[in-house]
């Protein structure tokens, strides 16, 4: 059973495209292209409607021409961070520590229990991939509740931990890097490791971790933006407002009661500025992809 | 297998130190009581901090909240969990009876001294005791419907200002007529608290408590009579049928295709708002009336702050409360940094003296206001306001939708069922 799984995924686990290729060059066919472009301008229309939305004033936003750009960039990014003494900038801190820190233990934790159900055998071993994988169905949303009413009876809401602790497990991230520690770490090295006297705990740490490094920056930019985008976790679990996380601190401004107007051109700039350190995340590990993933294993 | 044991356990230590090393800070027992208030008022904290430098043994601290529903399902998810739900919360008028049938908002009568009622009008006490000898919030602001319009085009068609519902209805197909795409205003078929002011006015009141039954009366004459002027309206084409608040509505205002809005004494915050290139343009005016010999007017909106049941310290709680909405200081800063309408009758009067910025050509904005205020009718809101203006809006998009005066007339019966079968359904008695 488990062996029939490891080779099925061995065979799906992404390889070095570039790798001797030389034989066909396909010629694009025009109806593929068109819907790729097709799906391009459906992701990139809404992207080009905040950046052109965020430079217009509060009288320009709703009247002129929607993806006319205007001058008030600088405006609106001035009076977004003296909103509140400039609590904006606590939301994208709060941001990035929920994603940066929930992101590098999520990732650590789906490594070692990627591995361990990838190259251990144990008893119970089917039931706990069988668990996991009914994890990946249920969406997180409606697990927020349960979870505030559990760390309620710890003490834990209103607190950093509340939003970082259950997005550490997460089952969609493990059963990932269970398939990329099957493809990507060799049993053969870890059994010479083993021969060797290496302790189980190094050869993960040591030689296991930087054979599935590739797979794990994957799994760790999809961490990121899940915790980053995330909005129902934080915004049960939080009450407190200095420590809302971007998406929770913005949708504030959009509902403050009927008597108030919402705070638009404030909100829109604020989402242009929070979706920056996702761009540069994935500009800067870019390059880790294109490691291939059996480097630094033996060669066969 | 004994290495897997022993990466289990590092891993199980790990968050067992993540664990103590972040739940420390539960806040000491000595110094200063601290309360949270949670609130979504735009600068509220402002006026807070009036209280904290005057009250150094009382700090309270404001988080602020989305406001409408969400705050609630978060409150009462807190109270759930038994702990997490902050000390005070605003809690607007239509939701306290929710609130108290979910236990969640304390008594505080005993807290308060007995001169408390008497700053306040009947009609906004009356919503916060719920007609019983407990009271539950103390008033902090309120929303006197007003009638909007923008004085530079009513000069230009010669329009005279409406003073009754049939004058309105004149008014409406004349500003239609002069251009195609000029309303006098839309029927809102998203803002349930709108459509029960105009209710209000004409005389509805949509629950009553009898004992421990609760009755519904909302497929009644004054709601009919209300939906049927509407349905008209909308069926004529001379009132927009399009919701308030979207973008188009906004960009409506600022261009002068909407001329004009049924709206409450908040709006020139919004206006402001959303239609800054209009400053000076607008004049506020009594609602339309029924019968001009008994004026009458709704409410749209205002608040109230609330003690929550898990607070620890209930007497400072309602203190901080009543200082909030009573206190001359504070009533002024609430009129002045928030731009609110104070519940607080005479110490709102006081504060209240120059027109709103955006109304600077019109003086007497808050003598209209006033009177407003003091128009208003009575009116008792039930324990599943949240069903019923859900139902309003299904029930109401689809009647707009239909622009016929009969589907008005169906959407209000479909919210009198819905409204008494989730009554039922959830365990109350229904008359």
């Amino acid at each position: 059973m488990t062996t029939t799984a490891s080779t099925r995924t061995r065979v799906t686990a992404p390889r070095r495209s570039s790798a001797g290729s030389s034989a066909t060059t396909l010629r694009p066919s025009p109806i593929a292209t068109g819907i790729l472009i097709i799906g391009a301008l459906y992701c990139l229309i809404p992207v080009v409607w905040v950046v052109a939305a965020s430079t217009k004033s509060a009288g320009e936003l709703f009247s002129s021409f929607t993806l006319l750009p205007s001058t008030h960039l600088f405006d609106n990014l001035a009076q977004l961070s003296a909103y509140r003494d400039g609590i904006f900038w606590r939301w994208m801190l709060n941001s990035a520590i929920y994603a940066g820190v929930g992101a590098i233990a999520s990732t650590w934790v789906s490594a070692l229990a990627g591995y361990v159900l990838a190259k251990f055998t144990f008893p119970g071993k089917a039931a706990v991939f069988s668990i996991l994988l009914t994890g990946v169905l249920v969406p997180g949303v409606i697990l927020a509740i349960p979870q505030y009413l559990l760390l309620a009876q710890l003490g834990l809401t209103n607190s950093y931990l509340a939003v970082l602790l259950p997005q550490i497990i997460s089952p969609y991230a493990i059963y990932l890097a269970r398939i990329y520690a099957a493809a990507a770490v060799p049993t053969d090295v870890v059994e010479a490791a083993r021969t060797e006297g290496a302790k189980e705990f190094t050869i993960f740490n040591r030689i296991a971790l930087p054979m599935m490094l590739p797979g794990l920056v994957t799994i760790l930019l999809f961490q990121f933006v899940a915790v980053w985008n995330n909005f129902m976790l934080p915004y049960i679990m939080l009450g407190n407002d200095t420590l809302f996380p971007v998406t929770v601190g913005l949708s504030g401004l959009l509902n403050q009661g009927a008597s108030a107007p919402s705070m638009y051109t404030l909100v829109i700039a604020g989402a242009l500025v929070s979706v920056l350190p996702l761009v540069l995340l994935f500009l800067l590990l870019q390059r880790f992809w294109r490691v291939d993933l059996a480097a630094g294993a033996v060669k066969a | 297998m004994h290495s897997i044991k022993r990466g289990i356990a590092a891993t199980v230590a790990v968050a067992a130190l993540a664990l103590t090393g972040c739940s420390a800070g539960g806040g000491g027992s000595d110094g200063p009581v601290e309360l949270d208030f949670w609130a979504w008022a735009p600068n509220v904290d402002k006026v807070v901090e009036i209280w904290n430098e005057q009250n150094p043994d009382i700090q309270v601290t404001v988080q602020k909240q989305d406001g409408g529903d969400p705050v609630i399902t978060k409150l009462l998810t807190a109270l759930k969990a038994g702990s997490g739900a902050p000390d005070l919360i605003q809690a607007e008028y239509q939701k306290i009876p929710t609130l108290v049938s979910s236990d969640a908002l304390a008594d505080i009568s005993g807290d308060l001294d007995s001169d408390v009622a008497d700053e306040f009008a009947d009609g906004l006490w009356s919503s916060v005791t719920l007609g019983s000898d407990a009271v539950y919030a103390v008033p902090q602001d309120s929303g006197p419907m007003m009638f909007y319009y923008r004085e530079d085009v009513f000069e230009e068609l010669g329009l005279e200002v409406p003073t009754t519902w049939d004058e309105y209805a004149e008014v409406a197909a004349a500003v239609h007529a002069s251009d195609p795409s000029r309303y006098l205003g839309t029927f809102s078929a998203n803002d349930a608290g709108w459509f029960a002011g105009l209710a209000q006015q004409a005389g509805a009141s949509w629950w009553s408590i009898d004992g421990d039954a609760w009755g519904v009366d909302i497929d009644e004459s004054p709601t009919q009579q209300v939906a049927e002027y509407w349905g008209g309206l909308v069926e004529q084409g001379v009132i927009d049928n399009k919701p308030m608040y979207t973008p188009e509505w906004n960009a409506g205002l600022n261009d002068g295709s909407q001329v004009g809005w049924l709206s409450a004494v908040w709006a020139p915050g919004v206006l402001s708002g959303n239609a800054a290139d209009t400053a000076g343009l607008w004049r506020a005016a009594p609602m339309p009336q029924w019968d001009a010999d008994a004026p009458a007017t709704g409410a749209w909106g205002g608040s109230s702050t609330a003690v929550t049941t898990q607070t620890e310290h209930q007497a400072a709680a309602a203190e901080f409360a009543t200082w909030l909405n009573t206190d001359p200081e504070a009533v002024a800063a609430m009129a002045d940094v928030m731009g609110i309408y104070p519940a607080a009758t005479d110490a709102a009067a006081e504060a209240l003296t120059t027109s709103p910025e955006f109304f600077s050509s019109q003086e007497d904005f808050y003598d209209v206001a006033a009177e407003a205020a003091d128009s208003i009718a009575p009116f008792t809101y039930g324990p599943n306001v949240n069903v019923t203006f859900s139902a309003y809006n299904d029930e109401f998009s689809k009647a707009a939708e239909a622009k016929t005066t009969s589907a008005f007339l169906d959407a209000v019966a479909a919210m009198q069922q819905i409204t008494v079968d989730d009554l039922e359904n959830t365990g109350f008695t229904v008359e």
